[in-house]
């Protein structure tokens, strides 16, 4: 119970932002809201010492019984270290931000309430164990990142990138939703826990893969992943805390935790393996290599972390590949699983302390601008220190953290060659040297933008700011990272019981009985193996490739700028805005008769085809009344001066036929035993008929305005359309009664309850006499609606009409 | 009787359709009293036309009319009774306003949404 409550603890605590931002002016609100991560963090970090030796804490608050709804915490290794990232980074960047956005200028309530909004989505996304209440916590976290990257609201491409994202990410989400669906009816339950449990049984039902390529598309969009990436390098305009927070350590590592959760049920499929792995390697290869082009620092940034998180994928898919190998803890392959959750520790640390340089350069120097910057080592030395730790650890170089999870990376890749199903010997040994590569160019841009920023020639002519050191508050939370980045490459183990094998344990409980059971030790020195040389040749063609960058750079220019995906995505965009709107308009003519054509037409078809569809259609004579003399002579006055109204050419003249057919109507009214009826009808037909011809006085002629034979004729048909439904329902109404008609109930109590012996009135004014209180209100209105009317003048009309 | 009578009422119905379909405003208010008038009868026509006697309680009076359709039509009539004054008046002020009667040129435009 209580456990639940802490994932709601930070979107409570916003309610009390905007007040304290308000009231208590002097004191930056970032240090109220620091508060939040700080104490959540110290929580869960109480959490470690039980979940450690694979223990899981589980807590449960129903939501929507009836609907088998409910929130349910559930700590396992994996939830408690995405738990304490959350917190944890979440606190650094708190701090961070109470010195990057100014008190006085910045609408700090927005900020923090939509930030702490997000925690608590977050920290919902990784805890729940219920499908639906996960689902929900995800698209929270769609939205407040959709939110903070439009922070800025008023700049255009911040409007812009919080609309892609949001695309995208929803998207997705709502793939994964029908995904979730499918599970969750192949299963019979929401509970992720109860899922895997059976997995077995579900990897046989025809669902399966579907509902497995649906979730993955949720987890691909939400992680960036090849091709939806696009939105990431967008919501780069976000202020720099959001993406040193959402989209470089925690958002976008949602979709990376989904993969991990549901490798459980999912690892046994094929499908599962390559999409996961060839598309998590696909995206490595790619976002290192467009990674040089870019010339912002963030977007650097952003394309690396488009490509680690590749990385992370790519490991998880290898680590599927453990569940279809006997005795799978005693192979290589069991490093993959290991190895994903090592290095996403290592980037959140590493890639969090250099978004914050990025943003410090840009708060001291006024610039991101790659090409303009340079030189900044004597001026900021504190910051190029950071930067460089964050760099080489992004790059492999020990002794970085990075080192240690790159040449596991190859060590997971490597393995993959050895693999005999899934035709991966064929295709296998792709693995490693795409790798590889992907490895040169993360070597490449982690150098591009270290030193392009802080080494070469000052241009102080080129920046908006005079450049100078970041003050020591803004300094402290990359210091806390850096230093992570270094102490984790000595205390590797440390780490690695503690939070990695907690977490290997909850992707491949299959293989593993217990936390201690898995036979991994990290170690820096492996003696002279493949992955050693490989780390070698990364060194070396990727140093010669950041020397040689201008002489390569123009590569990029070969592919024509309208064939990029981004291109793609603003065609599409534009389709929904403009291509569709054309379309709708072609038949949204804003003319009421084209409407009515629509409407009619498909009244007729429906029930046109219903009645036949559904054999609903019947004729019979039996039980018809007799026909006499009389009926039919007044039919024929019906249809005679029905077609006198048709044709009349006279306004006149189709007045009075008008009437002629009311008055038929109410001498049928006589005919067939409705003396009230009857009566109403005179009157009110003598009425409208008078009505009729006041208002025709003031009325123009009776024109057709030319309409066309082809006109009438479509006309003509629809309305005989109408005709021929409205006999044939007629007629099945008629000659099938299914129920006895309720008018006996009538017939037996008007007496003794309305003690009254004229059934029809009866009803009107005692069985349903609020119905005809609202009939005589109606008619009020309609009175009012008149008068207003009549008396209505526009002014600007009466100006035009003097004019005229 | 019946046949006859759905036959007459789907007579109706097209005629009043036919009308409404028209482009002249005059024309669409004819067309919506026609259809008032087929539907009141379609109304009596369903509920069966047999019954010697008005549905009131009398001495010796045992097969009289279903009051149920009755009742709804009595309803009806006054109600399209409201509606056809409202039209009505409609088409007389949006005529002075806006000077014709041709429902094509009455359309509202683009101009008008944004």
């Amino acid at each position: 119970m209580v456990q639940v409550l802490f994932i709601f603890i930070p979107i409570i605590a916003a309610i009390f932002i905007p007040v304290l931002f308000k009231k208590v002016r002097g004191i930056h609100t970032g240090w109220f809201v620091l508060i939040v991560p700080v104490v959540l963090a110290a929580i869960y970090a109480s959490y470690i010492s039980r979940v450690m030796h694979g223990e899981a804490i589980v807590s449960k608050v129903n939501w929507v019984p009836s609907l088998d709804i409910s929130f349910i915490s559930y700590i396992d290794g994996l939830s408690l270290l995405f738990s304490l990232l959350i917190t944890g980074i979440g606190a650094l960047v708190v701090l961070y931000s109470i010195f990057y956005l100014d008190r006085t200028r910045e609408q700090l309530h927005n900020f923090y309430v939509y930030l702490l909004m997000f925690m608590s989505a977050m920290l919902g996304v990784v805890q729940s164990d219920h499908l639906i209440s996960l689902y929900l916590f995800w698209e929270l976290t769609s939205i407040s990142s959709f939110l903070l990257i439009g922070y800025w609201y008023d700049r255009d491409r911040s409007r812009f990138g919080a609309l892609k994202s949001m695309m995208i990410t929803v998207f997705g989400g709502l793939m994964m939703l029908g995904g979730f669906i499918l599970l969750s009816i192949m299963g019979g339950t929401y509970s992720i826990r109860e899922l895997i449990a059976q997995a077995p049984t579900l990897a046989t039902h025809d669902w399966f893969t579907l509902s497995l390529v649906l979730i993955l598309l949720g987890a691909f969009t939400k992680s960036a992943q090849f091709p939806f990436y696009i939105w990431l390098p967008d919501a780069m305009e976000a202020p720099t805390p959001v993406s040193a927070y959402l989209h470089s350590a925690t958002m976008v590592k949602a979709g990376i935790y989904l993969v991990a959760r549901l490798t459980p049920i999912y690892a046994s499929s094929e499908t599962w393996v390559w999409l996961v792995m060839g598309v998590g390697l696909f995206t490595l290869f790619w976002g290192s290599f467009f990674a040089v082009k870019q010339t912002d620092l963030k977007g650097i940034l952003a394309f690396s972390t488009v490509s680690q998180l590749g990385l992370i994928m790519s490991l998880l898919g290898a680590g599927a590949v453990a569940f279809h190998v006997d005795q799978a803890q005693d192979t290589v392959f069991k490093f993959a699983a290991f190895a994903a959750i090592f290095h996403l520790i290592n980037h959140a640390t590493f890639k969090g302390s250099l978004f914050m340089i990025a943003g410090i350069v840009d708060h001291e120097t006024g610039t991101r601008d790659i090409r303009k910057l340079g030189g900044l080592m004597s001026l900021m030395p504190i910051s190029f220190t950071v930067a460089a730790i964050g760099s080489f650890s992004m790059a492999g170089i020990p002794p970085f953290n990075g080192f240690l999870s790159k040449e596991m990376f190859l060590t997971s890749m490597l393995a993959i060659k050895d693999f005999n199903l899934f035709a991966m010997d064929t295709w296998g040994a792709i693995f490693p040297i795409v790798a590889w590569i992907a490895s040169v160019f993360t070597f490449v841009y982690s150098f591009y933008f270290v030193f392009k920023t802080f080494t070469g020639k000052y241009k102080p002519e080129l920046l908006p700011k005079k450049a100078h050191e970041a003050p020591i508050g803004m300094l402290i939370s990359p210091i806390i990272l850096a230093s992570l980045v270094l102490i984790i490459f000595f205390i590797p183990n440390i780490i690695g019981d503690v939070f990695v094998k907690p977490a290997v344990l909850a992707i491949q409980p299959f293989l593993y009985d217990s936390v201690s059971a898995i036979p991994i030790h990290v170690s820096a020195w492996h003696g002279f193996n493949t992955e050693l040389f490989m780390t070698i040749g990364i060194f070396v063609v990727g140093f010669l490739l950041f020397l040689t960058i201008p002489k390569w750079q123009k590569l990029y220019n070969i592919v024509p700028d309208w064939l990029s995906l981004n291109r793609l995505y603003d065609r599409f965009m534009t389709f929904l805005d403009k291509d569709l709107n054309f379309i709708s308009k072609l038949y949204m003519t804003g003319s009421i008769r084209n409407y009515l054509v629509y409407m009619f037409s498909f009244i007729v078809v429906i029930t046109i085809s219903t009645l036949f569809v559904k054999d609903a259609f019947s004729f019979s004579m039996e039980g018809t009344a007799p026909i006499h003399v009389y009926e039919i002579i007044l039919i024929l006055v019906l249809i005679i001066s029905t077609m006198t109204v048709l044709f009349s050419k006279s306004r006149l003249t189709a007045i009075i036929a008008l009437g002629a057919v009311g008055y038929s109507v109410a001498l049928f009214f006589v005919i067939f035993n409705a003396p009230d009826l009857a009566l109403t009808q005179l009157v009110i037909e003598t009425v409208s008929v008078a009505l009729f011809l006041l208002a025709f006085y003031h009325l123009p002629k009776l024109s057709r305005h030319e309409e066309r034979i082809r006109f009438r004729l479509n006309n003509f048909i629809i309305s005989l359309g109408v005709g021929v439904m409205v006999t044939l329902v007629a007629l099945s109404a008629q000659s099938q009664k299914l129920v006895p008609s309720i008018t006996e109930y009538y017939k037996e109590t008007v007496n003794t309850l309305a003690g009254g012996g004229n059934i029809v009135n009866v009803i009107l004014v005692d069985y349903r006499g609020f119905d005809t209180l609202f009939e005589i209100t109606v008619l009020s209105i309609a009175g009012m609606a008149i008068l207003g009317m009549i008396q209505l003048r526009l002014s600007r009309k009466e100006n035009e009409h003097e004019n005229k | 009787m019946e046949v006859i009578m759905a036959i007459a009422i789907g007579f109706l119905f097209m005629a009043a359709v036919y009308l409404m379909l028209s482009k002249s405003l005059l024309r669409i208010i004819i067309g919506t009293g026609l259809l008032s008038h087929g539907a009141h009868l379609l109304i009596l026509t369903m509920g069966g036309l047999g019954g010697s006697a008005p549905p009131v309680l009398s001495e010796g009076v045992t097969n009289m009319a279903d009051a149920i359709p009755q009742a709804l039509i009595l309803t009806a009539i006054v109600i399209s009774f409201g509606v056809t004054a409202f039209f009505l008046v409609l088409a007389y002020r949006a005529y002075q306003e806006l000077g014709t009667d041709d429902m094509n040129l009455m359309r509202g435009t683009d101009e008008d949404d944004e």
